[in-house]
């Protein structure tokens, strides 16, 4: 079973293919089952090669399909890598895939470019599916770039609005700034270990390098930045809220469940390398903790559905990017699992909203929906408790493991952690009050179909109980140093499990109570200046647009006719002109003319007898 | 013999084209076609050949002023097959391309398309400088017809800014030649002007330096790179779709081959010295390139742009002197050679249903040509170089290279990975997406248009995901360059 590992991104592929080719054509119903039954079959593979694996004694395998290049001393097979770490994400990409796909042909469903919508969506499962399953640096790239171009495209996919492209280009280039490091990361790694095959690699490194050392540093750092880039972590994230142009279930497939986790993946699936690199591996933690907060902070500002949840997508990465950074790798994939249900879900939720409401975003502008979407409304209920980390969700086991870890590292780190927990339920609880609670606002709200509702109920559950479905990840990964499991009442594990209930009163006070202590603050000039602060997102956008776009922009433009070009045409110019002035002396005068020669011949003599 | 008769149809076909117009107006594309057809099957039988994994496929040696030493020299190896394949090839399309857009004298217009085929097959297959030298000024001519007759609005300028441009490269060229063949005069006694022999000469270091740069200049102006680029921009935006397809696809290639096949082998010291300039020039094209492409309006002078900035990747390929880079090279050459013309042929078709360049004046196209689009979003995706499609295999293996050799100025190229999407996505935003500005009219590609165009799509895909076969065609040439290249010190 496990041998037909290579068929897995191929069925996407051939699902795009025949979608891009003959889409124009083909009847509505034709094109959702192409779309969702070639993600289907590879769901359902994928569980059959995920039982094979889990029965064969979890040995790691490997299937090639064919040579891809091979110059010098490079060769690059279309090889294809399973263990633990790349299962589950196979079993992410395409379960949760799955579900998406089935959502959006209820969603999309009057779209008039529905064809192109499912070809781009089974082309960004394809280049996912290539990523999680590459056994080489090389392809993981093409992976890499693949779901970054369908990205692109799905951010962008209602091109009339000028805005979407914007967004839509501003997310591929960002995201290219992180791949060009990640490709230099690469050059590096090839140049001096000659192989790219990700777990030679890796014990070539060990083998060769002291831990610490510049070659180790210099590697995994420029791995991080692509990480980074395509992550949405501090200093690259500020393309993700934009991304939400998108159609929702883009948002949920690529920019909440697995396109944006795909960092983590990576910085996990080169975890050998990491280690070796401590200093990195820091760096690592703190980009988490830092932009977990940032994001946290953000969230708290935003009035639309969706920024609200990009932004605690950046907030959760930044905790598997901190877990990462303290050596805590099954916890940050586990996370990455249980964030990928929750947040599909939620996103999905949010869809339904938006789709019954006719485009509405605003959570401001909702309210009292409770009654009217009461499938939406319990979705947001399980999938905000998720999000919080409240216990007897997965997103609590996962969280929770995070925390301790981080505690055994740092304390300062976990310190920030749990401010970032509370915060997560502050934020979390805030779209849930408003918009769901309080006085109803609008009238107009239409029906979804089941195709719509089956997916969030099945995310429903898994975003309770997902944490059953945890594949031990300890073949993987170097054990972490064994430390004793705090007791219930223990403070730190108290402290730990109490700080989302907190931000969840908070909520609660705020915006389900009338306090008029917070209203009082809110109208304070420097909180509102704060406010607008953290709803730009701490002014990143403005910062990168003079610092880079604008100076790039201005050279370009200030160029356009090319200097060099203007040189050669001061040649020509200079012709003309000696053209012009031995033009002049052709005047047809025949005294001129016979002056001209007799000076000449005397010059001629005079030199001729004076040299 | 067949590398004669390669070259011999083409002129013939050229010859016949030009007669035929009398005869029926459709009658030159058709004689056009039927020669490339004719060349395509000598390819054919050409590729058994290069199985045996030598050197050189083919090789035929005639006689021609044995006074000087001058012979009819051709000979074929790998990466020469490759590229007049890619010749032939882009000469089909190109036909193909040229049915609706010329109108009028359409026998003389084919006639020079196939005179201009000719001379850049007689380019990439002689053995002999003085028949090099003939092929590349036979090139010239008709190109310079191509942009001045059928050329748009300020063609003739175009047409002569090219002119002046490569005449003067070609000048140096010459004179580095013949001063070679009088090196080798005064070393042997006997003239030649074979390659073979002329690759025995013994210039003194000094010398071999200025003789370098002499062909060097020749065939960057060709290439071009930075600073000799100037005379591509204006070329490209005012030749006809198949002039320009003819020129990105094939006789920019001319240049790289000129300095893989003369430059580095004739005078291995002098290259190797000259290494980190030319490098330091290809790094310089690509970024230049890139961000002039940025700033463009008109779309066909930002593709010319883009072009720059991929014949940079050649130049800092083939200087850095490895095998991972002189075949990313190679590769580039034929990627760059479908992608561009695959964008010239579109940014025409698009100029030929809305009668302007000008990529403000389009916008929403997407929904009025659905198909169209969706080619134009290919080879725009092409050109930024991502995986899977062939310009990243070149891309790649010529940083790789590079890297290997200079990491700091490998890291500085790599920054148009950054600047490739800001342009390429320009183009789609400028003329697919947005909103339709006004009510237009834009007729989708018709079959023969899709036909041209989806054989390009392959030959991209082809070569991005299987590169092998191209990589070991090339493989042996370019291991006998290396192997005459001094050892490093």
């Amino acid at each position: 079973m496990i041998e037909q590992l290579y068929l897995l991104p191929l069925f996407p592929l051939l699902g795009f293919l025949f979608l891009a080719l003959a889409g124009g054509r083909l009847a509505r119903p034709v094109i959702a089952w192409t779309g969702c039954g070639s993600v289907g079959v590879c769901a359902l593979l994928s569980a059959l090669i995920g039982a094979a694996y889990l029965r064969g004694g979890m040995e790691p395998c490997r299937v090639a399909a064919g040579s891809w290049l091979a110059v010098d001393d490079l060769s690059l097979p279309f090889g294809f890598y399973l263990d633990a770490l790349s299962l589950t994400m196979l079993l992410v990409v395409t379960g949760v895939g799955w579900l998406i796909h089935l959502y959006s042909s209820g969603f999309m469903a009057d779209d008039a470019d529905y064809a192109r919508f499912f070809a781009y969506m089974n082309l960004f499962v394809s280049a996912m599916l290539l990523l999680v399953l590459a056994d080489n640096l090389a392809l993981l790239y093409m992976g890499w770039e693949g779901v970054g171009l369908s990205s692109y495209l799905l951010i962008g996919f209602w091109y009339q609005n000028p805005d979407n492209g914007h967004a839509a280009r501003k997310a591929f280039v960002m995201t290219r700034v992180g791949d060009t490091a990640l490709l230099l990361g690469l050059l590096l790694l090839f140049t001096r270990l000659h192989t790219l095959d990700i777990p030679a690699l890796q014990a070539l490194a060990a083998e060769h390098w002291r831990p610490g050392s510049l070659l180790p540093v210099a590697a995994s750092a420029l791995l991080l930045g692509g990480a980074v880039g395509k992550s949405a972590q501090l200093p690259l994230q500020s393309w993700l809220p934009d991304a939400m142009a998108g159609p929702t279930p883009v948002s949920a497939l690529i920019h909440a469940a697995t396109m944006v986790t795909a960092g983590i993946y990576l910085i996990a699936r080169m975890h050998g390398l990491f280690v070796l690199a401590p200093q990195v591996q820091f760096a690592v933690a703190l980009i988490g903790a830092t932009t977990l907060l940032l994001a946290g902070f953000s969230a708290l500002a935003q009035t639309d559905i969706k920024r609200i949840l990009a932004y605690s997508t950046i907030s959760q990465i930044g905790y598997m990017f901190l877990a990462l950074g303290v050596g805590a790798w099954s916890a940050a994939i586990f996370h990455l699992l249980t964030h990928a249900f929750f947040k599909a879900l939620l996103f999905l939720a949010a869809g339904a909203v938006i789709f019954c409401f006719h485009h509405e975003h605003d959570i401001f502008r909702m309210g009292g929906l409770r009654r009217k979407l009461p499938v939406a409304f319990w979705s947001f209920v399980v999938g905000c408790a998720a999000l919080a980390g409240l216990p007897f969700t997965a997103g609590f086991y996962s969280k929770h493991q995070i925390l301790l870890a981080v505690f055994a590292v740092s304390p300062v780190l976990w310190a920030a952690a749990c401010f970032g927990a509370a915060l997560t339920g502050f934020y979390s609880f805030r779209l849930l009050f408003v918009a769901f609670f309080g006085p109803e606002n609008r009238e107009t709200v239409t029906g979804m179909d089941w195709r719509m509702r089956t997916p969030l109920l099945l995310l429903c559950l898994l975003a309770l109980g997902g944490a059953l479905l945890r594949i031990p990840l300890a073949s993987v990964f170097p054990l972490l140093p064994a430390k004793p499991e705090p007791g219930v009442f223990d403070p730190l594990n108290l402290v730990s499990l109490l700080a989302p209930f907190a931000g969840v009163l908070l909520a609660a006070w705020r915006y389900l109570g009338a306090a008029q202590a917070a209203q009082a603050l809110a109208a304070k000039p420097w909180f509102k200046g704060l406010r607008q602060f953290w709803l730009d997102g701490w002014g990143f956008d403005r910062l990168y647009d003079r610092l880079w776009l604008r100076p790039f922009q201005f050279i370009a433009e200030i160029n356009k006719n090319d200097v060099i070009d203007r040189e050669y045409a001061a040649i020509a110019r200079l012709c003309m002109r000696l053209h012009a002035m031995l033009g002049a002396s052709q005047t047809g005068k025949v005294r001129r003319y016979a002056a001209v020669m007799g000076f000449g011949a005397a010059a001629i003599i005079a030199i001729g007898l004076l040299s | 013999m067949m590398l004669a008769m390669l070259i011999g149809i083409l002129f013939a076909g050229g010859l016949a084209a030009w007669f035929c117009e009398r005869l029926h107006p459709a009658a030159p594309a058709r004689v056009a076609l039927t020669a490339l057809a004719f060349d395509a099957v000598l390819l054919f039988m050409l590729y058994p050949l290069a199985a045996d994994n030598s050197a050189w496929i083919a090789d035929l040696k005639w006689q021609w002023i044995p006074r000087f030493g001058i012979g009819f020299h051709l000979a074929m190896d790998g990466v020469s097959l490759l590229l007049v394949t890619l010749a032939v090839l882009l000469g089909c399309v190109a036909v193909g391309c040229a049915r609706t857009e010329i109108r009028h004298r359409q026998g003389f217009f084919y006639f020079n398309l196939l005179f201009c085929l000719a001379g850049a097959v007689g380019v990439f297959l002689a053995m002999d400088l003085f028949l090099f030298f003939f092929c590349w000024e036979l090139m010239l001519a008709p190109m310079y017809f191509l942009i001045g007759i059928w050329g748009h609005e300020d063609s003739i300028r175009a047409a002569i800014k090219f002119f002046i441009f490569t005449q003067v490269g070609g000048l140096l060229m010459l004179l580095a030649i013949v001063a070679l063949a009088l090196i080798y005069h005064a070393d042997t006694g006997r003239y030649s002007f074979d390659y073979f022999d002329l690759l025995h000469a013994t210039p003194d270091p000094h010398t071999a330096f200025l003789l370098m740069l002499g062909f060097f200049v020749a065939f960057s102006v060709k290439l071009p790179a930075i600073p000799f680029h100037a005379w591509l921009p204006d070329a490209h935006t005012q030749a006809p779709t198949a002039g320009s397809v003819i020129l990105a696809g094939v006789m920019l290639k001319t240049g790289a081959y000129g300095l893989l096949r003369f430059t580095v082998p004739l005078f291995p010291d002098a290259a190797q010295q000259f290494a980190p300039v030319a490098m330091t020039l290809g790094a310089i094209s690509v970024l230049y390139g890139a961000v002039m492409a940025y700033a463009q309006s008109d779309l066909k002078r930002l593709i010319a742009y883009t072009s720059i900035s991929h014949m940079g990747f050649m130049l800092l390929g083939i200087f850095s002197l490895n095998l991972a880079a002189l075949q990313g090279s190679v590769v580039t050459m034929l990627a760059h050679g479908f992608s561009a013309a695959a964008l010239f042929m579109i940014a025409g078709a698009l100029q030929e249903r809305l009668h302007t360049r000008e990529m403000g004046k389009m916008g929403g196209l997407w929904p009025l040509a659905p198909r169209l689009s969706a080619i134009t979003l290919f080879f725009a995706i092409a050109s930024l170089g991502l995986p899977g499609l062939g310009n990243f295999i070149g891309e790649f293996l010529v940083l790789l290279g590079t890297f290997k050799v200079n990491a700091g100025l490998t890291a500085l190229t790599a920054l148009v990975l950054i600047l490739a999407p800001a342009y390429a996505l320009l183009i789609v935003r400028k003329t697919l997406h947005g909103p339709l500005s006004e009510a237009r009219q834009c007729a989708d590609f018709g079959s023969r248009q899709l036909l041209a165009l989806a054989i390009l799509m392959l030959a991209t895909l082809c070569l991005g995901l299987h590169p092998q076969p191209v990589l070991d065609l090339a493989q042996p040439s370019l291991l006998r360059i290396l192997q005459a290249m001094p050892p490093e010190t």
